[in-house]
C-alpha cells in the first residue's frame, strides 16, 4: 500500500492539464476541497466545470498531474465516491423501472457475478425515501418529470453511502420546488459530515446554498470559504465581458455573508 | 420420404429457433446501445472471412468458413472502434467505411472464388438455405448458444448498466471498454452461427428486428431479452418451415419477412408504445379538452348574461370551439351536465346548463 497523500483532504488536486485534442481544457490546477464543506464549482460556458470532475473521476485522462480523495488515487477510493452525471447523458426511453436504475448505483459495490438482493433493494428503497420518490420505484423511467429524473440520478448516488459526492448541474432544468428539495438534501448530506461537490450555474443562489466556492474558468480564478471567494473582482475575472449583470451582482455580492 | 422430410425439418426449425433466440436476445443489447448498425457492418463483414476460410481450407469445410467469419467479424468490429477512437470519424461514418470495404473485399473474393471446385455452395452464405444445415452442425450450434448466453446471464448487471450510462459504469470503476468490446464479440458469434441459416446480408435483421418488436411491448430490460429470444425463435423457426414448404425458397429472406411482420404488428398494436394506443390517446385527450372548452364557454356566457341557464346557441358553440360541437354536446347531454332546449323564431339547436352543469363539476 502505498503512503497516503494529503489524507486530510476530501479531494485534493495538483498540477491538473486537461487537453481535447491541442486545445486546453483545463490548464495548471490546483485545488483542495476540505472534508465536510458543500462546494460549488461555478464558471463561464467551456470553463471545463464538467471536464474538472470527470478528470476527478478518471473518465477522462488528464494529460498532467495527479488527484487524490482522502489520499487515495481514484482507482482505489471509488467505494468512497458517489458521481450524479448530466441527467440529458442517458437514454430515460431506455427498459428500467425507477427501482432498477438507483440499484444500479450498488453494481460497483456489488462485485462480478453478485447480484442485488433483497438487502440491495431494501437500501436502494431507503435512497428513494430519501429523495421522496418511494412511491415511483415501479414507474417505468420513461415516465418521470425533469425533476423526478435528476431526484432517481440523486438517489443512484446516496445509495451507494459514499463519504465524497460530485454533482453535475443537478439543479439545470428542474424547478423551484425540486431544486429546494434537492438542495435541503445535500445540505443534510453534508450536516452528516459527508463532502459535497456540485457544478453549478447560477450564480444568484451560490451565495445562499453553498459555503465553499471554486471558481474556474480553464484556471482556478479563485477558492475558498464563499464569503471570502464571492466578490466582484474574483467574479470579474472568471466571467469577464461575458456577465451582462455583473452590476446587479456587484450589488448582491456586496450583501454576501 | 415424408420421415426424410420431417426429419430435415426438424433439424432445420431446430436450428432456426436457437439462432432467432440468440440472436433476439443479443440484439436487445445492440438496440438499446443504438448500434444496430454494428450487427450490420459485422455481418457484411464476416463475407471475406467466409471466402476466404472456403480459399484456405480448399473445401466447403463448415469449421473452416465460419473461423474465418468470425475473424473477419472482430476485425471488422475492432476497424470500427479504431476509426472512432483513433481517428475521431463520427460513428455513422466509420460505420458507412468498414461495411463498404469489408463487403467489397468479400465480393471481389467471392468471384475469384467461382473458378474453385465446391464453390457453389458458397452462395448459401450470401441469402441463407436452411437446408445446408446438418444434424451435427445443431448439436455445435446449441453448445456455442450456450455458452454465449451464460456468459450473458453472469455479466447481466454489468452489460445493463454500459447499456444505459456507460459513464456512470466507467465512474463505478467496471471496464467499459472491455465489456463492450466483450459484447461485440458475442454479437459476432451470434451472426456467425446464423450465417447459413440467415446470409450475410439479411443477418442483421434477425438481430434487431425481435429486439425493436420486444421492446414495445415491456418495459424492463429482463422481460424484453426473454421476449426478444421468443420473437427471434419463433421468427426463426417459422420462417424455416415456410421457406422449406416450397423448393429452393432461400431461408433468410423468409425468416426476415416473418420478423417484420412481428415488428409491424408490434409497432401497430403494442398497448402504451403501439400506434394505435398513441392514437386513442390523443383522442381522448382531445375529448376531454373539448368537453371541458364547451362546458367553459357555456358557464362564460351564462355568466355574461347573468342567467345561469342561459340557452347558447350551437352554431356559436362550434364557433368557439373551431369544430362542430354536435358530438362533444351530446356526450355532455348523457353524462346529465346539458340539455338541449329548442328557443327563437327559428327554432334553432340551443343548449343549457342544468343544474348539475352549473354545479360546476368540469374536471
Amino acid at each position: 500500500m502505498a503512503a497516503l497523500h494529503e489524507p486530510h483532504i476530501a479531494c485534493h488536486i495538483e498540477d491538473l492539464t486537461v487537453s481535447y485534442q491541442e486545445r486546453p481544457v483545463l490548464w495548471d490546477i490546483d485545488l483542495d476541497i476540505p472534508p465536510g464543506v458543500m462546494a460549488a464549482i461555478v464558471g463561464p460556458n467551456g470553463a471545463g466545470k464538467s471536464t474538472l470532475i470527470k478528470a476527478v473521476l478518471g473518465l477522462v485522462r488528464p494529460v498532467a498531474g495527479h488527484v487524490r480523495l482522502f489520499g487515495l488515487p481514484i482507482a482505489a477510493a471509488r467505494r468512497r465516491v458517489g458521481y450524479v452525471p448530466q441527467r440529458q447523458s442517458v437514454d430515460w426511453d431506455f427498459p428500467a423501472t425507477v427501482l432498477d436504475v438507483v440499484l444500479m448505483g450498488l453494481y460497483g459495490q456489488l462485485g462480478w457475478l453478485r447480484r442485488p438482493g433483497r438487502t440491495e433493494r431494501a437500501r436502494a428503497m431507503a435512497a428513494l425515501a430519501q429523495v421522496g420518490l418511494e412511491d415511483y420505484a415501479r414507474r417505468q423511467i420513461s415516465q418521470l418529470s425533469g425533476g423526478q429524473q435528476q431526484r432517481t440520478f440523486i438517489a443512484r448516488a446516496l445509495v451507494q453511502e459514499a463519504d465524497l459526492y460530485f454533482l453535475d448541474e443537478p439543479m439545470a432544468g428542474v424547478d423551484a420546488v425540486t431544486e429546494a428539495a434537492i438542495v435541503a438534501l445535500l445540505k443534510a448530506q453534508r450536516d452528516a459530515g459527508k463532502t459535497v461537490v456540485v457544478v453549478h450555474h447560477d450564480l444568484q443562489t451560490v451565495a445562499r446554498y453553498f459555503d465553499w466556492l471554486v471558481m474556474l474558468n480553464q484556471r482556478i480564478i479563485a477558492q475558498g470559504p464563499v464569503s471570502q471567494v464571492y466578490t466582484p473582482e474574483n467574479l470579474r475575472a472568471a466571467y469577464g465581458g461575458q456577465l451582462a449583470l455583473i452590476g446587479t451582482l456587484d450589488a448582491q455580492a456586496d450583501k454576501a455573508p | 420420404m415424408s420421415f426424410e422430410v420431417s426429419h430435415t425439418l426438424m433439424t432445420v426449425a431446430l436450428a432456426a429457433l436457437l439462432i432467432g433466440g440468440l440472436a433476439g436476445v443479443l440484439g436487445s443489447f445492440l438496440v438499446l446501445r443504438g448500434q444496430s448498425l454494428l450487427g450490420d457492418v459485422i455481418s457484411h463483414a464476416a463475407l471475406p472471412g467466409v471466402v476466404a476460410g472456403f480459399l484456405m481450407s480448399g473445401s466447403r469445410s463448415f469449421v473452416a468458413i465460419l473461423l474465418g467469419a468470425l475473424v473477419a467479424g472482430a476485425l471488422a468490429g475492432l476497424s470500427v472502434q479504431l476509426l472512432r477512437r483513433g481517428a475521431g470519424l463520427k460513428s455513422d461514418a466509420a460505420l458507412g467505411v468498414v461495411l463498404s470495404l469489408f463487403f467489397a473485399a468479400g465480393v471481389v473474393l467471392y468471384s475469384v472464388a467461382q473458378g474453385r471446385p465446391g464453390a457453389a455452395g458458397l452462395q448459401v452464405f450470401l441469402f441463407g438455405q436452411a437446408a445446408s444445415v446438418l444434424r451435427s452442425d445443431v448439436v455445435a450450434m446449441a453448445v456455442v448458444a450456450a455458452l454465449v448466453l451464460g456468459v450473458i446471464v453472469a455479466l447481466w448487471k454489468e452489460f445493463q448498466l454500459i447499456s444505459f450510462d456507460p459513464e456512470g459504469a466507467r465512474a463505478a470503476g467496471l471496464p467499459v471498454e472491455r465489456l463492450e468490446t466483450l459484447l461485440s464479440v458475442l454479437v459476432a458469434v451470434a451472426i456467425v452461427l446464423g450465417l447459413a441459416l440467415a446470409g450475410v446480408v439479411l443477418m442483421v435483421a434477425m438481430l434487431i428486428a425481435p429486439a425493436v418488436a420486444a421492446r414495445q411491448w415491456v418495459n424492463r430490460l429482463g422481460p424484453m431479452v426473454v421476449l426478444a429470444a421468443v420473437f427471434g425463435a419463433g421468427s426463426g423457426m417459422a420462417g424455416a418451415v415456410l421457406s422449406a414448404l416450397g423448393t429452393g425458397v432461400a431461408t433468410g429472406p423468409v425468416m426476415v419477412l416473418v420478423a417484420s411482420s412481428v415488428v409491424a404488428v408490434s409497432l401497430v398494436l403494442a398497448p402504451g408504445r403501439g400506434v394505435l394506443a398513441r392514437l386513442a390517446m390523443d383522442r381522448r385527450a382531445r375529448r376531454s379538452l373539448h368537453r371541458r372548452q364547451v362546458l367553459e364557454v357555456m358557464a362564460g356566457l351564462s355568466a355574461e348574461h347573468a342567467n345561469p341557464a342561459y340557452r347558447s346557441e350551437e352554431t356559436m358553440l362550434d364557433a368557439y370551439l373551431g369544430t362542430p360541437a354536435r358530438p362533444v354536446l351530446q356526450r355532455l347531454e348523457r353524462e346529465g351536465l346539458i340539455r338541449q332546449v329548442p328557443h327563437g323564431p327559428e327554432g334553432r339547436a340551443h343548449w343549457e346548463l342544468t343544474d348539475e352543469g352549473q354545479a360546476g363539476d368540469r374536471a
